[in-house]
């Protein structure tokens, strides 16, 4: 359950602010599937970074799971990305020396899971995004289709409830692409909130909510 | 997250870049390898000199003839007077103190010695008896000079290892007669080879009876005595006692000069010690370099991995971790640099110690110490600045890389 309530972000740019979002009021319930769209600059991923507790807004309350994550300090705020968010990016964000099942390890290490929970876990993420044979290749070991199965893999490795995508495809050909999308529309079945920013409407229109926004604002909604 | 979790994800970091990594330790080493390898020879100099010292007697107080303290100039010496001679009585009046077990008056010149056609010129040294057990001699063969009275002029010697060897070959010349200057001398025994020791070498003289000595020089005074105490305890009460002896056979003037062994040894071992010190000091400015090169790759990493460390913050890492992650690498670093430099330090000792087998090197304990911590220190204290800039990255422009 997400919550926005006038929710505005600005920015310094010279001696100018200019605000990336303007007073955004936002209900996204457990287990949607929204997808947010708009032209480059419409204040889309500063959006998904204020969903995702990488950045704070300047004003206004973002409440998650009912509660206040606003004012949280810096700690506390990495937490909650621990235990209820997780990331999927455009460019998969692997860390290049590190195999595949260490990568999917990784959050699972970050919050200090036991070693045998981990194992068990990383083997079932694995089986689960058909990489079983690859878990012990590095990143540039593998393709591009594999790398972002990898990165859902660990994104979701921590159980989030809620699962933010950055143009997960846009580094993919049309194919893979499809497959990655069906694997994150699969995540929605098991009641896990998935939003996802893209510009192609295509991918768009496949989400069962989609925000279009324009200078800092959602204009339009539609289902 | 775990310590071990920490260790070993810091370690991964470590082996993703080996050569990076290489470098930092061999720098790291090399500070480490310099401090101990440099404080061992300041400490096998050090050692050297006090066992030269020592082998010399146990217990010494030395006699000078002269004040070697006096300030200013005395009228005696604008009047060309020389200070007043040490005599073979003065010496015997010392065997007085309680406190003194042995002396050993020494007198010193220079001759010709000859054997049929060979002849050279040595040091003569004019003792007594006791001479060998206050100096720590040894014979190889034959007998020291006669006990009995000082005053007796027998025309005895015994010969150093080396001119035995240069006048008889490899037979001893024990019961020969050789000539010293104008007189004749049969050899009553031979030295042992001991070598160099203070720079004076006990392989090249000739030991006399004191008299005798006198009689080839033509004088009658001392150049040393030599005053063995009962015991250690005792070295302060007989040089007090040295002193107040001569002061009343002298006719109430300090003409004399007593020191005693332990005090000279004390100035000598303060003054290599300091230098030890100072010689690792130089060195452990290698290893505050090799801090700043740590710092300089570190904060290089930093900006290598800001993606990483992005990606570690959306994972939901605080910044106290990502700061203890980059922390331990560089605790990882120094760490494995002073073992690497402590194993290349000692080895290099090792080698020195092959190649000068007189000289007995080995790095001090306090310096071994000091060059590890002062490594930990300067790795822990230069990555704190890296570490804070890597956890005070912001999530989103880390992200992108910028």
């Amino acid at each position: 359950m997400i919550q926005f309530e006038k929710v505005t972000r600005s920015f310094q740019v010279g001696d100018q602010q200019v605000a990336a979002l303007r007073n955004i009021d936002l209900s996204i319930a457990a287990g949607d599937y929204v997808s947010i769209m708009g032209p480059s600059g419409s204040g889309k991923s500063t959006l998904l970074n204020l969903l995702g507790l990488l950045d704070r807004p300047t004003s206004g309350i973002y409440r998650l799971d009912g509660g206040n994550v606003t004012d949280l300090n810096d700690e506390q705020q990495a937490r909650v990305r621990s235990e209820k968010i997780g990331f999927v990016f455009q460019s998969f964000h692997l860390v290049p020396r590190l195999t595949a099942a260490m990568n999917i390890e990784l959050p699972l290490i970050l919050a200090g899971i036991p070693l045998q929970e981990r194992r068990t876990r990383v083997e079932e993420l694995l089986k689960n995004y058909g990489l079983i044979d690859r878990a012990d290749h590095r990143p540039d070991q593998l393709s591009g289709g594999q790398r972002q199965r990898v990165a859902i893999a660990r994104a979701t490795s921590m159980r989030p409830s809620v699962l933010l995508a950055d143009e997960p495809t846009g580094n993919l050909d049309q194919t893979t692409g499809r497959e990655v999308i069906n694997l994150l529309e699969q995540l929605t079945e098991q009641n896990v909130t998935l939003i996802l920013v893209t510009h192609d409407p295509a991918l768009g229109e496949r989400a069962s909510r989609q925000l279009h926004m324009v200078d800092g604002q959602i204009v339009n909604e539609s289902h | 997250m775990k310590l071990t979790d920490v260790v070993q994800f810091a370690a991964a970091s470590l082996r993703g870049n080996p050569a990076r990594t290489g470098l930092m330790i061999l720098a790291m080493s090399i500070g480490v390898a310099a401090v101990v390898i440099l404080t061992g020879l300041g400490e096998g100099a050090r050692r050297y000199v006090i066992n030269q010292f020592s082998s010399l007697g146990t217990n010494l107080v030395i006699v000078f003839p002269g004040r070697t303290e006096t300030a200013g100039i005395g009228p005696g010496m604008l009047l060309g007077q020389i200070p007043r001679e040490l005599s073979l009585d003065d010496a015997e009046a010392l065997l007085k103190s309680r406190a003194v077990s042995r002396i050993a008056p020494l007198t010193i010149g220079s001759s010709q010695i000859s054997k049929d056609a060979k002849n050279r010129e040595v040091i003569v040294l004019g003792s007594t008896s006791s001479l060998l057990d206050v100096r720590h001699m040894t014979l190889a063969s034959g007998q020291f000079l006669p006990p009995g009275n000082v005053h007796a002029s027998e025309s005895v010697c015994v010969l150093g290892a080396k001119i035995n060897r240069e006048l008889f070959g490899n037979t001893s010349g024990v019961g020969n007669w050789v000539r010293l200057g104008d007189r004749r001398f049969r050899v009553s025994g031979i030295m042992t080879s001991q070598g160099e020791s203070m720079g004076f070498n006990t392989d090249e003289i000739v030991i006399v009876p004191v008299a005798s000595a006198h009689m080839l020089f033509n004088t009658s005074g001392l150049f040393r005595i030599l005053v063995e105490a009962k015991s250690r305890d005792q070295i302060a009460q007989a040089k007090i006692e040295t002193e107040s002896i001569l002061f009343a056979r002298h006719g109430g003037e300090k003409d004399v000069t007593v020191v005693t062994q332990d005090a000279v040894l004390a100035t000598f071992d303060r003054i290599l010690r300091a230098l030890t010190m100072a010689v690792g000091g130089i060195a452990a400015i290698s290893l505050a370099v090799a801090g700043i090169l740590i710092m300089n790759v570190m904060l290089i990493a930093v900006s290598q991995r800001v993606k990483e460390i992005g990606l570690l913050k959306a994972l939901g890492a605080p910044s106290a971790q990502i700061r203890t992650l980059f922390f331990t690498e560089a605790v990882l670093l120094s760490g494995i640099g002073s073992i690497a430099g402590l194993i290349m330090g000692e080895a290099g000792v090792l080698f020195i110690g092959r190649l000068y087998p007189s000289l007995p090197v080995a790095a001090p304990w306090w310096a071994v110490l000091a060059a590890i911590f002062t490594s930990l220190g300067t790795g822990i204290l230069f990555s704190v600045w890296p570490a804070r800039r890597a956890a005070q990255l912001d999530p989103v422009t880390a992200l992108a890389g910028r």
